[in-house]
Protein backbone atom coordinates (compact mmCIF):
# COMPACT_ATOMS: atom_id res chain seq x y z
CA UNK A 1 0.00 0.00 0.00
CA UNK A 2 0.90 3.53 -0.78
CA UNK A 3 0.03 6.42 0.23
CA UNK A 4 0.49 10.44 -1.16
CA UNK A 5 -0.69 13.07 1.53
CA UNK A 6 -0.29 16.47 0.34
CA UNK A 7 2.73 15.31 -1.40
CA UNK A 8 4.37 18.64 -2.83
CA UNK A 9 7.63 18.43 -5.06
CA UNK A 10 8.33 22.24 -6.13
CA UNK A 11 12.09 22.73 -7.76
CA UNK A 12 13.59 26.12 -8.21
CA UNK A 13 10.57 27.91 -10.30
CA UNK A 14 8.02 24.86 -11.45
CA UNK A 15 5.67 22.74 -9.03
CA UNK A 16 6.43 19.57 -10.41
CA UNK A 17 3.99 17.64 -8.13
CA UNK A 18 1.24 19.63 -6.00
CA UNK A 19 -0.95 18.65 -3.63
CA UNK A 20 -0.89 14.78 -4.40
CA UNK A 21 -3.50 12.92 -1.89
CA UNK A 22 -4.07 9.47 -3.30
CA UNK A 23 -3.70 5.59 -2.10
CA UNK A 24 -2.43 2.63 -4.27
CA UNK A 25 -4.13 -0.41 -2.90
CA UNK A 26 -2.47 -3.98 -2.91
CA UNK A 27 -4.16 -7.12 -4.93
CA UNK A 28 -4.52 -4.88 -8.09
CA UNK A 29 -2.62 -3.32 -10.47
CA UNK A 30 -3.35 0.78 -10.35
CA UNK A 31 -2.39 2.74 -13.59
CA UNK A 32 -0.89 6.34 -13.28
CA UNK A 33 -1.64 8.62 -15.81
CA UNK A 34 -0.83 11.76 -16.96
CA UNK A 35 0.29 13.23 -20.13
CA UNK A 36 4.56 13.86 -20.64
CA UNK A 37 5.34 16.02 -17.72
CA UNK A 38 2.66 15.72 -15.52
CA UNK A 39 4.65 15.05 -12.84
CA UNK A 40 4.75 10.87 -12.76
CA UNK A 41 8.57 10.08 -12.74
CA UNK A 42 8.85 13.20 -9.78
CA UNK A 43 6.11 11.34 -8.07
CA UNK A 44 7.82 8.02 -8.22
CA UNK A 45 11.00 9.30 -7.47
CA UNK A 46 9.50 10.77 -4.38
CA UNK A 47 7.77 7.31 -3.06
CA UNK A 48 11.17 5.79 -3.21
CA UNK A 49 12.79 8.91 -1.75
CA UNK A 50 15.53 9.07 -4.65
CA UNK A 51 13.69 13.20 -3.99
CA UNK A 52 12.43 14.62 -0.94
CA UNK A 53 9.63 16.11 -0.47
CA UNK A 54 8.95 19.78 -0.63
CA UNK A 55 6.21 19.57 1.69
CA UNK A 56 3.63 16.70 2.55
CA UNK A 57 4.28 12.98 2.78
CA UNK A 58 4.41 9.63 0.92
CA UNK A 59 4.79 6.14 2.79
CA UNK A 60 4.75 2.70 1.59
CA UNK A 61 3.38 0.43 4.13
CA UNK A 62 3.04 2.66 6.88
CA UNK A 63 6.81 4.08 6.55
CA UNK A 64 8.61 6.54 4.75
CA UNK A 65 11.21 4.28 2.56
CA UNK A 66 13.90 6.25 3.85
CA UNK A 67 13.92 4.42 6.83
CA UNK A 68 14.76 0.86 5.12
CA UNK A 69 17.86 -0.26 5.49
CA UNK A 70 17.38 -3.33 2.51
CA UNK A 71 14.44 -1.20 1.21
CA UNK A 72 14.01 -3.84 -2.01
CA UNK A 73 12.21 -6.67 -0.04
CA UNK A 74 9.76 -4.85 0.66
CA UNK A 75 9.72 -2.04 -3.34
CA UNK A 76 10.97 -2.95 -6.25
CA UNK A 77 11.17 -0.36 -8.83
CA UNK A 78 12.01 0.41 -12.49
CA UNK A 79 12.44 4.21 -13.19
CA UNK A 80 15.16 4.34 -15.94
CA UNK A 81 15.62 1.62 -17.54
CA UNK A 82 19.15 2.91 -19.16
CA UNK A 83 20.26 3.87 -16.13
CA UNK A 84 22.94 0.88 -15.81
CA UNK A 85 26.59 1.41 -15.53
CA UNK A 86 27.15 0.28 -19.81
CA UNK A 87 30.22 -1.86 -19.08
CA UNK A 88 28.75 -4.04 -16.19
CA UNK A 89 27.08 -7.35 -17.81
CA UNK A 90 23.49 -7.91 -16.46
CA UNK A 91 24.44 -10.96 -14.44
CA UNK A 92 26.59 -8.48 -12.15
CA UNK A 93 24.11 -5.20 -12.06
CA UNK A 94 21.85 -7.72 -10.67
CA UNK A 95 24.24 -9.19 -8.69
CA UNK A 96 25.37 -6.22 -7.08
CA UNK A 97 21.64 -5.27 -6.20
CA UNK A 98 21.02 -8.11 -4.57
CA UNK A 99 24.46 -8.07 -2.31
CA UNK A 100 23.38 -4.34 -1.07
CA UNK A 101 19.74 -6.02 0.47
CA UNK A 102 21.15 -9.18 1.60
CA UNK A 103 19.16 -10.92 -1.21
CA UNK A 104 20.43 -14.70 -1.94
CA UNK A 105 22.33 -14.77 -5.22
CA UNK A 106 19.97 -17.61 -6.34
CA UNK A 107 17.63 -14.91 -6.75
CA UNK A 108 19.66 -13.68 -9.52
CA UNK A 109 19.14 -16.29 -11.99
CA UNK A 110 15.45 -16.49 -11.05
CA UNK A 111 14.34 -13.21 -11.95
CA UNK A 112 17.02 -13.51 -15.74
CA UNK A 113 14.76 -16.59 -16.28
CA UNK A 114 11.57 -14.85 -15.30
CA UNK A 115 12.14 -11.60 -17.85
CA UNK A 116 14.03 -14.33 -20.38
CA UNK A 117 17.96 -12.55 -19.90
CA UNK A 118 19.61 -16.04 -19.40
CA UNK A 119 21.01 -16.48 -22.41
CA UNK A 120 22.41 -12.60 -22.49
CA UNK A 121 22.96 -12.32 -18.74
CA UNK A 122 26.89 -12.36 -19.34
CA UNK A 123 26.86 -9.59 -21.90
CA UNK A 124 27.43 -5.87 -21.35
CA UNK A 125 24.41 -3.55 -20.55
CA UNK A 126 25.90 -1.29 -22.68
CA UNK A 127 24.79 -3.76 -25.75
CA UNK A 128 21.52 -4.13 -24.93
CA UNK A 129 18.40 -2.82 -27.05
CA UNK A 130 15.43 -0.81 -25.16
CA UNK A 131 13.62 -3.02 -24.87
CA UNK A 132 16.07 -5.49 -23.61
CA UNK A 133 17.23 -3.02 -20.48
CA UNK A 134 13.15 -2.64 -19.65
CA UNK A 135 13.72 -6.41 -19.12
CA UNK A 136 16.32 -6.05 -16.92
CA UNK A 137 15.17 -3.26 -15.25
CA UNK A 138 11.84 -5.03 -14.63
CA UNK A 139 14.41 -7.86 -13.54
CA UNK A 140 16.08 -5.62 -10.85
CA UNK A 141 12.32 -4.84 -9.52
CA UNK A 142 11.45 -8.24 -8.78
CA UNK A 143 14.76 -9.07 -6.95
CA UNK A 144 13.92 -8.75 -4.16
CA UNK A 145 10.64 -10.51 -4.23
CA UNK A 146 8.83 -7.44 -3.08
CA UNK A 147 5.38 -6.86 -1.85
CA UNK A 148 5.34 -3.54 -4.01
CA UNK A 149 6.08 -2.58 -7.47
CA UNK A 150 6.43 0.36 -8.60
CA UNK A 151 6.95 0.87 -12.72
CA UNK A 152 7.45 4.01 -14.44
CA UNK A 153 6.48 3.39 -18.21
CA UNK A 154 7.81 -0.52 -18.16
CA UNK A 155 6.32 -0.92 -21.88
CA UNK A 156 8.35 1.29 -23.49
CA UNK A 157 10.71 -0.04 -26.18
CA UNK A 158 9.15 -3.39 -26.09
CA UNK A 159 7.62 -4.94 -28.97
CA UNK A 160 3.86 -6.19 -29.00
CA UNK A 161 4.88 -10.11 -27.44
CA UNK A 162 7.07 -8.15 -24.70
CA UNK A 163 3.32 -5.45 -24.05
CA UNK A 164 1.82 -8.72 -24.01
CA UNK A 165 3.85 -10.22 -21.27
CA UNK A 166 3.85 -6.92 -19.31
CA UNK A 167 0.57 -6.89 -19.05
CA UNK A 168 0.37 -10.53 -17.98
CA UNK A 169 3.20 -10.21 -15.76
CA UNK A 170 1.81 -7.13 -14.06
CA UNK A 171 -1.58 -9.02 -13.67
CA UNK A 172 -0.14 -12.28 -11.76
CA UNK A 173 1.66 -9.88 -9.54
CA UNK A 174 -1.56 -8.34 -8.48
CA UNK A 175 -3.28 -10.92 -8.65
CA UNK A 176 -0.52 -12.91 -5.46
CA UNK A 177 -1.88 -9.69 -3.55
CA UNK A 178 0.66 -7.35 -4.16
CA UNK A 179 0.46 -3.25 -4.84
CA UNK A 180 1.55 -2.70 -8.73
CA UNK A 181 1.88 0.88 -9.36
CA UNK A 182 2.51 0.88 -13.05
CA UNK A 183 2.81 4.81 -14.94
CA UNK A 184 1.96 5.47 -18.86
CA UNK A 185 0.81 8.22 -21.02
CA UNK A 186 -1.12 6.37 -23.10
CA UNK A 187 -4.71 5.71 -21.63
CA UNK A 188 -5.11 2.90 -24.24
CA UNK A 189 -2.39 0.50 -22.94
CA UNK A 190 -3.84 1.28 -19.28
CA UNK A 191 -7.43 0.67 -19.84
CA UNK A 192 -6.40 -3.18 -20.90
CA UNK A 193 -3.98 -3.05 -18.04
CA UNK A 194 -5.10 -1.90 -15.32
CA UNK A 195 -7.83 -2.46 -12.20
CA UNK A 196 -7.77 1.77 -10.89
CA UNK A 197 -6.65 5.07 -12.37
CA UNK A 198 -4.75 7.50 -10.74
CA UNK A 199 -4.86 10.66 -13.47
CA UNK A 200 -2.60 13.88 -12.94
CA UNK A 201 -1.53 16.61 -15.44
CA UNK A 202 0.63 19.19 -14.22
CA UNK A 203 1.24 17.87 -10.92
CA UNK A 204 -2.42 17.79 -9.73
CA UNK A 205 -4.38 14.98 -9.02
CA UNK A 206 -7.14 15.10 -11.83
CA UNK A 207 -9.17 11.50 -11.25
CA UNK A 208 -9.04 8.39 -8.72
CA UNK A 209 -11.65 6.50 -10.01
CA UNK A 210 -11.75 2.86 -10.98
CA UNK A 211 -11.11 2.01 -14.64
CA UNK A 212 -15.06 1.38 -15.23
CA UNK A 213 -15.83 4.61 -13.68
CA UNK A 214 -13.00 6.75 -15.81
CA UNK A 215 -14.80 4.58 -19.25
CA UNK A 216 -18.04 5.90 -18.00
CA UNK A 217 -16.89 9.43 -17.63
CA UNK A 218 -15.46 8.67 -20.48
CA UNK A 219 -18.67 7.77 -22.80
CA UNK A 220 -20.40 10.56 -20.86
CA UNK A 221 -21.50 10.77 -24.67
CA UNK A 222 -22.89 13.04 -26.86
CA UNK A 223 -25.59 13.66 -29.38
CA UNK A 224 -24.65 15.49 -32.77
CA UNK A 225 -27.50 17.49 -34.50
CA UNK A 226 -27.09 19.35 -37.85
CA UNK A 227 -30.15 21.37 -38.44
CA UNK A 228 -30.70 24.41 -40.55
CA UNK A 229 -32.65 25.79 -37.52
CA UNK A 230 -29.54 25.18 -34.95
CA UNK A 231 -30.83 28.58 -32.84
CA UNK A 232 -34.05 27.45 -32.78
CA UNK A 233 -33.26 23.89 -31.67
CA UNK A 234 -30.23 25.33 -29.05
CA UNK A 235 -33.06 27.10 -27.38
CA UNK A 236 -35.48 24.69 -27.12
CA UNK A 237 -32.79 22.08 -26.23
CA UNK A 238 -30.82 23.94 -23.40
CA UNK A 239 -34.76 24.61 -21.83
CA UNK A 240 -34.84 21.12 -21.90
CA UNK A 241 -31.85 21.19 -19.34
CA UNK A 242 -28.71 19.88 -21.87
CA UNK A 243 -25.23 21.37 -22.51
CA UNK A 244 -25.12 22.64 -26.04
CA UNK A 245 -22.00 23.11 -27.75
CA UNK A 246 -22.10 25.20 -31.01
CA UNK A 247 -19.95 23.43 -33.66
CA UNK A 248 -20.30 25.27 -37.13
CA UNK A 249 -22.67 27.28 -38.56
CA UNK A 250 -25.75 24.34 -38.56
CA UNK A 251 -23.78 21.94 -36.25
CA UNK A 252 -24.87 21.55 -32.49
CA UNK A 253 -22.94 19.08 -29.61
CA UNK A 254 -25.43 18.17 -27.07
CA UNK A 255 -24.70 16.43 -23.76
CA UNK A 256 -26.95 15.35 -21.35
CA UNK A 257 -29.86 14.24 -23.68
CA UNK A 258 -30.78 11.49 -25.41
CA UNK A 259 -31.15 10.83 -29.84
CA UNK A 260 -34.72 10.14 -28.87
CA UNK A 261 -35.19 13.23 -26.62
CA UNK A 262 -33.70 15.35 -29.44
CA UNK A 263 -35.67 14.19 -31.74
CA UNK A 264 -38.73 14.52 -30.03
CA UNK A 265 -37.72 18.22 -28.77
CA UNK A 266 -37.31 19.03 -32.88
CA UNK A 267 -40.23 17.09 -34.08
CA UNK A 268 -42.13 18.94 -31.52
CA UNK A 269 -41.37 22.45 -32.84
CA UNK A 270 -41.28 21.32 -36.22
CA UNK A 271 -37.30 21.81 -36.65
CA UNK A 272 -35.81 20.26 -39.47
CA UNK A 273 -32.89 18.06 -39.24
CA UNK A 274 -30.43 17.05 -41.15
CA UNK A 275 -28.38 14.35 -39.33
CA UNK A 276 -29.13 13.19 -35.41
CA UNK A 277 -25.84 10.90 -34.01
CA UNK A 278 -24.81 9.67 -31.16
CA UNK A 279 -20.79 10.63 -30.36
CA UNK A 280 -18.73 7.69 -28.56
CA UNK A 281 -15.64 9.35 -27.04
CA UNK A 282 -12.74 7.12 -26.57
CA UNK A 283 -10.69 6.63 -23.97
CA UNK A 284 -8.11 8.25 -25.26
CA UNK A 285 -10.45 11.50 -26.65
CA UNK A 286 -11.40 11.23 -22.70
CA UNK A 287 -8.40 11.26 -21.53
CA UNK A 288 -7.13 14.33 -23.65
CA UNK A 289 -10.36 15.59 -22.14
CA UNK A 290 -9.75 15.38 -18.82
CA UNK A 291 -5.77 16.60 -19.32
CA UNK A 292 -6.65 19.44 -21.42
CA UNK A 293 -5.30 22.26 -20.36
CA UNK A 294 -2.59 20.43 -18.01
CA UNK A 295 -0.66 19.53 -20.80
CA UNK A 296 2.76 20.40 -19.55
CA UNK A 297 3.84 20.89 -23.73
CA UNK A 298 0.77 21.02 -25.97
CA UNK A 299 1.46 21.46 -29.83
CA UNK A 300 -0.50 23.83 -31.79
CA UNK A 301 -2.04 22.49 -35.01
CA UNK A 302 -2.06 25.78 -36.52
CA UNK A 303 1.33 26.70 -35.94
CA UNK A 304 2.49 24.13 -38.02
CA UNK A 305 0.59 25.52 -40.77
CA UNK A 306 1.74 28.86 -40.35
CA UNK A 307 5.72 28.86 -40.29
CA UNK A 308 4.89 26.70 -43.82
CA UNK B 1 -11.27 -7.33 -9.89
CA UNK B 2 -11.47 -9.23 -6.95
CA UNK B 3 -15.32 -9.19 -5.32
CA UNK B 4 -15.71 -9.32 -1.34
CA UNK B 5 -15.96 -13.04 -1.85
CA UNK B 6 -12.80 -13.78 -3.98
CA UNK B 7 -10.72 -11.07 -2.36
CA UNK B 8 -7.13 -12.26 -2.48
CA UNK B 9 -5.12 -12.79 0.60
CA UNK B 10 -1.81 -11.00 0.03
CA UNK B 11 0.30 -13.62 -0.42
CA UNK B 12 3.43 -11.97 0.08
CA UNK B 13 2.61 -9.64 3.21
CA UNK B 14 5.35 -10.38 5.57
CA UNK B 15 6.74 -8.94 8.32
CA UNK B 16 10.58 -8.68 7.40
CA UNK B 17 13.14 -8.15 10.37
CA UNK B 18 14.95 -5.13 10.34
CA UNK B 19 18.78 -5.70 9.44
CA UNK B 20 21.08 -4.26 12.17
CA UNK B 21 23.23 -1.18 10.84
CA UNK B 22 26.44 -3.73 10.96
CA UNK B 23 24.65 -6.12 8.59
CA UNK B 24 23.21 -3.36 5.69
CA UNK B 25 27.36 -2.00 6.14
CA UNK B 26 28.85 -5.25 5.34
CA UNK B 27 26.06 -5.61 2.43
CA UNK B 28 26.84 -2.81 1.05
CA UNK B 29 30.60 -3.31 1.15
CA UNK B 30 30.18 -6.21 -0.88
CA UNK B 31 27.83 -4.34 -3.14
CA UNK B 32 30.61 -2.17 -4.02
CA UNK B 33 33.19 -4.84 -4.55
CA UNK B 34 31.47 -6.39 -7.17
CA UNK B 35 30.35 -3.03 -8.68
CA UNK B 36 34.41 -1.97 -8.80
CA UNK B 37 35.66 -5.14 -10.40
CA UNK B 38 32.67 -5.47 -12.86
CA UNK B 39 33.70 -2.65 -14.58
CA UNK B 40 36.64 -2.91 -17.19
CA UNK B 41 38.18 0.51 -16.04
CA UNK B 42 39.48 -0.62 -12.82
CA UNK B 43 41.11 -3.22 -14.15
CA UNK B 44 42.96 -1.50 -16.74
CA UNK B 45 43.63 1.75 -14.02
CA UNK B 46 45.03 -0.28 -11.72
CA UNK B 47 47.33 -2.02 -14.25
CA UNK B 48 48.54 0.84 -15.54
CA UNK B 49 49.69 2.10 -11.90
CA UNK B 50 51.40 -0.52 -11.45
CA UNK B 51 53.47 -0.87 -14.76
CA UNK B 52 54.06 3.06 -14.48
CA UNK B 53 54.99 2.65 -10.54
CA UNK B 54 57.39 -0.19 -11.35
CA UNK B 55 58.20 0.67 -15.11
CA UNK B 56 58.96 4.44 -14.61
CA UNK B 57 60.75 3.95 -10.92
CA UNK B 58 63.27 1.09 -12.92
CA UNK B 59 63.93 3.54 -15.64
CA UNK B 60 64.94 6.61 -13.36
CA UNK B 61 67.02 4.28 -11.86
CA UNK B 62 68.64 3.06 -15.01
CA UNK B 63 68.93 6.19 -16.52
CA UNK B 64 70.74 7.34 -13.00
CA UNK B 65 72.93 4.33 -13.49
CA UNK B 66 74.06 5.38 -16.38
CA UNK B 67 74.73 9.02 -15.62
CA UNK B 68 76.64 7.83 -12.58
CA UNK B 69 80.13 9.60 -13.75
CA UNK B 70 78.50 13.02 -14.42
CA UNK B 71 76.87 13.46 -10.98
CA UNK B 72 78.11 16.23 -8.75
CA UNK B 73 79.21 15.04 -5.35
CA UNK B 74 76.72 17.74 -4.13
CA UNK B 75 73.80 15.26 -6.12
CA UNK B 76 75.34 11.96 -4.65
CA UNK B 77 75.52 13.43 -1.10
CA UNK B 78 71.91 14.00 -0.55
CA UNK B 79 70.23 11.00 -3.01
CA UNK B 80 67.78 9.32 -1.45
CA UNK B 81 67.51 5.89 -3.17
CA UNK B 82 64.66 4.54 -1.28
CA UNK B 83 62.69 7.60 -2.77
CA UNK B 84 64.11 7.87 -5.73
CA UNK B 85 63.10 4.22 -7.04
CA UNK B 86 59.34 5.54 -6.01
CA UNK B 87 59.22 8.13 -8.16
CA UNK B 88 56.81 6.49 -10.35
CA UNK B 89 54.14 7.65 -7.65
CA UNK B 90 54.26 11.38 -8.94
CA UNK B 91 52.78 9.96 -12.42
CA UNK B 92 50.45 7.13 -11.05
CA UNK B 93 48.65 9.14 -8.61
CA UNK B 94 46.67 10.75 -11.91
CA UNK B 95 45.57 7.30 -12.36
CA UNK B 96 44.58 6.14 -8.74
CA UNK B 97 42.78 9.69 -8.30
CA UNK B 98 40.73 9.63 -11.59
CA UNK B 99 39.82 5.99 -10.80
CA UNK B 100 38.75 7.60 -7.51
CA UNK B 101 36.68 10.06 -9.14
CA UNK B 102 34.74 7.58 -11.45
CA UNK B 103 33.92 5.15 -8.36
CA UNK B 104 31.49 7.52 -7.86
CA UNK B 105 31.23 10.05 -10.78
CA UNK B 106 30.63 7.20 -13.49
CA UNK B 107 27.50 6.52 -11.85
CA UNK B 108 26.25 9.87 -11.63
CA UNK B 109 26.75 10.00 -15.85
CA UNK B 110 25.24 6.60 -16.15
CA UNK B 111 22.46 7.28 -13.73
CA UNK B 112 23.02 4.11 -11.53
CA UNK B 113 23.09 6.30 -8.69
CA UNK B 114 19.35 6.20 -8.48
CA UNK B 115 19.71 2.45 -8.22
CA UNK B 116 21.97 2.71 -5.85
CA UNK B 117 20.73 5.11 -3.73
CA UNK B 118 17.24 3.17 -4.43
CA UNK B 119 19.05 -0.22 -3.12
CA UNK B 120 20.57 1.97 -0.35
CA UNK B 121 18.26 5.28 1.22
CA UNK B 122 21.48 5.91 3.91
CA UNK B 123 23.54 7.34 1.53
CA UNK B 124 26.43 7.99 3.55
CA UNK B 125 26.57 3.90 4.41
CA UNK B 126 26.78 3.86 0.24
CA UNK B 127 29.73 6.36 0.67
CA UNK B 128 31.56 4.93 3.58
CA UNK B 129 31.24 1.34 1.89
CA UNK B 130 32.90 3.13 -1.75
CA UNK B 131 35.75 4.60 0.29
CA UNK B 132 36.54 1.34 2.44
CA UNK B 133 36.98 -0.74 -0.71
CA UNK B 134 38.68 1.71 -3.01
CA UNK B 135 41.08 2.30 -0.20
CA UNK B 136 41.97 -1.47 0.75
CA UNK B 137 42.20 -2.04 -3.32
CA UNK B 138 44.82 0.54 -3.53
CA UNK B 139 46.69 -0.16 -0.54
CA UNK B 140 47.01 -3.50 -1.69
CA UNK B 141 47.89 -2.82 -5.35
CA UNK B 142 50.09 0.20 -4.16
CA UNK B 143 51.79 -2.02 -1.63
CA UNK B 144 52.44 -4.55 -4.42
CA UNK B 145 53.75 -2.18 -6.99
CA UNK B 146 56.01 -0.29 -4.30
CA UNK B 147 57.47 -3.33 -3.23
CA UNK B 148 58.67 -4.21 -6.79
CA UNK B 149 59.47 -0.67 -7.66
CA UNK B 150 61.79 -0.88 -4.38
CA UNK B 151 63.65 -4.24 -4.62
CA UNK B 152 63.96 -3.66 -8.88
CA UNK B 153 65.21 -0.40 -8.60
CA UNK B 154 67.51 -1.08 -5.74
CA UNK B 155 68.79 -3.90 -8.01
CA UNK B 156 69.64 -1.41 -11.04
CA UNK B 157 70.97 1.09 -8.71
CA UNK B 158 73.60 -1.72 -6.93
CA UNK B 159 74.79 -1.75 -10.61
CA UNK B 160 77.30 1.22 -9.96
CA UNK B 161 79.49 1.80 -6.65
CA UNK B 162 79.53 5.59 -7.66
CA UNK B 163 76.80 6.25 -5.16
CA UNK B 164 75.12 4.01 -2.71
CA UNK B 165 71.41 1.94 -2.79
CA UNK B 166 69.51 0.84 -0.33
CA UNK B 167 68.02 -2.00 1.57
CA UNK B 168 64.86 -2.83 3.24
CA UNK B 169 66.27 -2.83 6.66
CA UNK B 170 67.72 0.98 5.99
CA UNK B 171 66.32 3.27 8.54
CA UNK B 172 62.64 4.53 7.04
CA UNK B 173 62.94 2.49 3.61
CA UNK B 174 60.26 0.28 5.04
CA UNK B 175 58.29 2.51 6.19
CA UNK B 176 58.77 4.65 2.70
CA UNK B 177 57.71 2.13 0.67
CA UNK B 178 54.66 1.49 2.63
CA UNK B 179 54.20 5.17 2.85
CA UNK B 180 53.87 4.77 -0.79
CA UNK B 181 50.96 3.01 -0.34
CA UNK B 182 49.34 4.79 1.82
CA UNK B 183 49.36 8.00 -0.31
CA UNK B 184 47.90 6.59 -2.94
CA UNK B 185 45.02 5.08 -1.20
CA UNK B 186 44.37 8.08 0.78
CA UNK B 187 44.50 10.11 -3.03
CA UNK B 188 41.92 7.61 -3.97
CA UNK B 189 39.77 8.71 -0.82
CA UNK B 190 40.62 12.62 -2.30
CA UNK B 191 39.34 11.64 -5.58
CA UNK B 192 35.90 9.42 -4.61
CA UNK B 193 35.18 13.32 -2.31
CA UNK B 194 35.88 14.94 -5.44
CA UNK B 195 34.25 12.81 -7.55
CA UNK B 196 31.18 13.54 -4.94
CA UNK B 197 31.07 16.46 -4.49
CA UNK B 198 30.86 17.78 -8.25
CA UNK B 199 29.16 14.76 -9.93
CA UNK B 200 30.93 15.10 -13.02
CA UNK B 201 34.01 13.15 -13.97
CA UNK B 202 35.54 15.84 -16.22
CA UNK B 203 35.17 18.30 -13.56
CA UNK B 204 36.13 16.19 -10.30
CA UNK B 205 39.39 15.27 -12.44
CA UNK B 206 40.36 18.59 -13.46
CA UNK B 207 39.77 19.57 -10.00
CA UNK B 208 41.92 16.89 -8.45
CA UNK B 209 44.42 17.63 -11.47
CA UNK B 210 44.34 21.51 -10.23
CA UNK B 211 44.82 20.49 -6.64
CA UNK B 212 47.64 18.40 -7.20
CA UNK B 213 49.79 19.80 -9.91
CA UNK B 214 48.55 23.01 -11.25
CA UNK B 215 47.95 24.85 -7.49
CA UNK B 216 51.64 24.33 -6.55
CA UNK B 217 53.15 26.22 -9.63
CA UNK B 218 50.77 29.21 -8.84
CA UNK B 219 51.51 29.18 -5.35
CA UNK B 220 55.28 29.47 -7.02
CA UNK B 221 54.62 32.33 -8.26
CA UNK B 222 53.55 34.88 -5.13
CA UNK B 223 56.52 36.35 -3.17
CA UNK B 224 59.20 34.58 -1.64
CA UNK B 225 58.13 33.58 2.12
CA UNK B 226 54.51 33.40 1.31
CA UNK B 227 55.25 30.65 -1.56
CA UNK B 228 57.40 28.55 1.15
CA UNK B 229 54.35 28.89 3.87
CA UNK B 230 51.80 27.95 1.48
CA UNK B 231 53.23 25.45 -0.69
CA UNK B 232 54.32 23.16 2.21
CA UNK B 233 50.09 22.87 3.08
CA UNK B 234 49.33 21.74 -0.46
CA UNK B 235 48.25 18.07 -0.90
CA UNK B 236 51.35 16.76 -2.47
CA UNK B 237 54.13 18.86 -0.97
CA UNK B 238 52.63 17.84 2.51
CA UNK B 239 51.95 13.91 1.63
CA UNK B 240 55.13 13.52 -0.49
CA UNK B 241 57.17 12.71 2.30
CA UNK B 242 55.72 9.75 3.69
CA UNK B 243 57.29 7.75 0.87
CA UNK B 244 60.86 9.03 0.96
CA UNK B 245 63.35 8.59 3.31
CA UNK B 246 65.04 12.17 3.30
CA UNK B 247 62.84 15.23 3.47
CA UNK B 248 62.33 16.24 -0.55
CA UNK B 249 62.83 20.26 0.51
CA UNK B 250 64.21 21.91 4.20
CA UNK B 251 61.03 23.84 4.21
CA UNK B 252 58.16 20.69 4.22
CA UNK B 253 56.49 20.24 7.06
CA UNK B 254 57.43 17.33 9.16
CA UNK B 255 56.59 13.68 7.80
CA UNK B 256 53.72 12.79 9.96
CA UNK B 257 52.20 15.89 10.06
CA UNK B 258 52.80 16.70 6.24
CA UNK B 259 50.75 13.06 5.85
CA UNK B 260 48.03 14.15 8.45
CA UNK B 261 47.38 17.42 6.12
CA UNK B 262 47.22 15.26 3.40
CA UNK B 263 44.79 12.95 5.03
CA UNK B 264 42.61 15.75 6.11
CA UNK B 265 42.56 17.28 2.44
CA UNK B 266 40.91 13.80 1.59
CA UNK B 267 38.28 13.77 5.38
CA UNK B 268 37.23 17.45 4.22
CA UNK B 269 36.92 16.28 0.47
CA UNK B 270 34.90 13.37 2.07
CA UNK B 271 32.87 15.45 4.37
CA UNK B 272 31.25 17.92 2.02
CA UNK B 273 30.20 15.84 -0.18
CA UNK B 274 28.62 13.43 2.64
CA UNK B 275 26.58 16.77 4.07
CA UNK B 276 26.12 17.79 -0.04
CA UNK B 277 25.05 13.69 -0.73
CA UNK B 278 21.74 13.96 1.81
CA UNK B 279 21.24 17.50 0.81
CA UNK B 280 20.91 17.19 -2.52
CA UNK B 281 18.04 14.47 -5.01
CA UNK B 282 20.02 11.89 -6.55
Amino acid sequence: MIEATALTKRYRTTLAVDQLTFTVADGRVTGFLGPNGAGKSTTMRLIVGLDAASSGSVTVNGRSLRDRRFPLREVGALLEAKAIHPSRTARNHLRWLAQSNGISPGRVDAVLEQVGLTSVARKRAGTFSLGMSQRLGIAAALLGDPEVLLLDEPVNGLDPEGIQWVRRLLRSLASEGRTVFVSSHLMSEMALTADHLIVIGKGRLIADASVEEVIAQASANHVKVVSPQADALRSRVTAAGADVERDGEETLIVTGLECRDVGIIAAGAGITLYELSRQEASLEEAFMEMTRGSAEYVSDPDAAGSTA
Amino acid sequence: MSTAETMVVPAVRRDLPVPSPPRQFVAVLRAEWTKLWSVRSTIWSLLVTIVIIVGLGALFCAARVARANRLDPGDLHNFDPTGFSLNGIFLAQLAVGVLGVLVISSEYATGQIRATFGATPQRNVVLVAKVVVFMVVVFVVGLVACFAAFFIGQGILGGTTKFHHASIGDPGALRAVIGGAMYLSVLGALGIGLGTILRRTAGAIAALVGLLLILPILVNFLPSPWSTDISKFLPLQAGNNVFHTAKLSSTDLSLWVGFAVFCAYAVASLAVGAVLLVRRDA
